[in-house]
């Protein structure tokens, strides 16, 4: 996500148009990125700390941007 | 001898030719480096051109920064070498950390494309050497992220140090903090804007020649 101090046009795009729509009270939005990461093992607090530095490093930009990385269980079924 | 100036295609790149041709029309030999190629081939200074590099997947710039060459460029700009990053290049350096700050989406979320006006507030630059501080340019700006960033502290830093090179003139086209349209590095050898001078070199082509500086200050830095 973009920090809070970093103007989102964007979002605000999408705020302005959502009355327009029908949607009232939405008084602010902000657009953001999700990335999905499957991993074969379990995640232990090693794995965590590489998705992490992957997040610093690369997937975010720490400059303009913020990130949090959570884990969810996969359906072994997919 | 004449100076190698190396100019980066990445995939994606769009003005990588144009940027060629102006260090030709300077008295330069320009020298094409490929994104995936570590060697910088003996070249005395580098442009990281325009264009989108990587289809600007992620963020723009994200991915070009970790491509094999710029490891090499990112190493010997922290050695001196003189490193020009031109509207995609210039989100390169930000991404690469060689200059502070990062390019967000213009405010109003157009794409612009119009002949710039900027004032040169420091020529002491490797690539501005060849202007007066003050003077007047206008080239080409054309981006859709050209909205410069830093916190504030970043922000008085550059002002304090002389770090801001060129200023928008005759309204902000992006909504860039404290009308910023370029930035270099502590030492003057990495410099970043997002207008396009390699746009500007030609009475033909350009809106006028007023980009040419840029290559001739390089090519007169690396002689003297």
């Amino acid at each position: 996500m973009l920090k809070p101090e970093i103007l989102d046009p964007q979002g605000q795009a999408v705020q302005r148009a959502l009355p327009r729509l029908g949607f009232e009270g939405v008084s602010d939005v902000r657009q953001g990125k999700r990335f999905e990461l499957e991993v074969a093992d379990p995640v232990d607090e090693a794995a965590l700390e590489r998705v992490r530095e992957m997040a610093r490093t690369f997937l975010a930009n720490t400059v303009i941007e913020d990130f949090h990385v959570r884990i969810e269980e996969v359906e072994a079924a997919r | 001898m004449t100076t190698r100036v190396g100019v980066v295609t990445f995939p994606g790149s769009l003005d990588d030719r144009d940027a060629q041709r102006a260090v030709k029309l300077a008295g330069g030999e320009p020298v094409a480096l490929w994104h995936g190629d570590k060697d910088l081939h003996q070249v005395d200074a580098v442009i990281l051109p325009g264009g989108f590099s990587y289809g600007d997947y992620l963020r723009c710039g994200a991915i070009a920064r970790f491509s094999p060459v710029m490891e090499t460029i990112i190493d010997q700009a922290r050695a001196g070498l003189p490193v020009l990053g031109i509207c995609n290049g210039f989100q390169v350096l930000c991404e690469s950390h060689l200059l502070p700050g990062a390019l967000t989406r213009n405010d109003h979320l157009h794409f612009i494309c119009r002949d710039q006006r900027l004032r040169v507030e420091n020529a002491a630059t490797a690539w501005t050497a060849d202007y007066t501080a003050g003077q007047e340019i206008t080239v080409p700006l054309k981006n859709g992220e050209g909205g410069y960033v830093a916190d504030e502290r970043t922000l008085d830093e550059l002002e304090a140090e002389g770090r801001v090179v060129f200023r928008y003139l005759g309204g902000n086209p992006n909504g860039s903090r404290r009308d910023i349209a370029g930035i270099t590095n502590e030492a003057g050898n990495v410099v970043g804007l997002m207008p396009h001078p390699e746009h500007a070199v030609e009475a033909l082509t350009g809106p006028t020649i007023d980009g040419l500086g840029f290559f001739t200050s390089a090519l007169r830095k690396l002689v003297a």
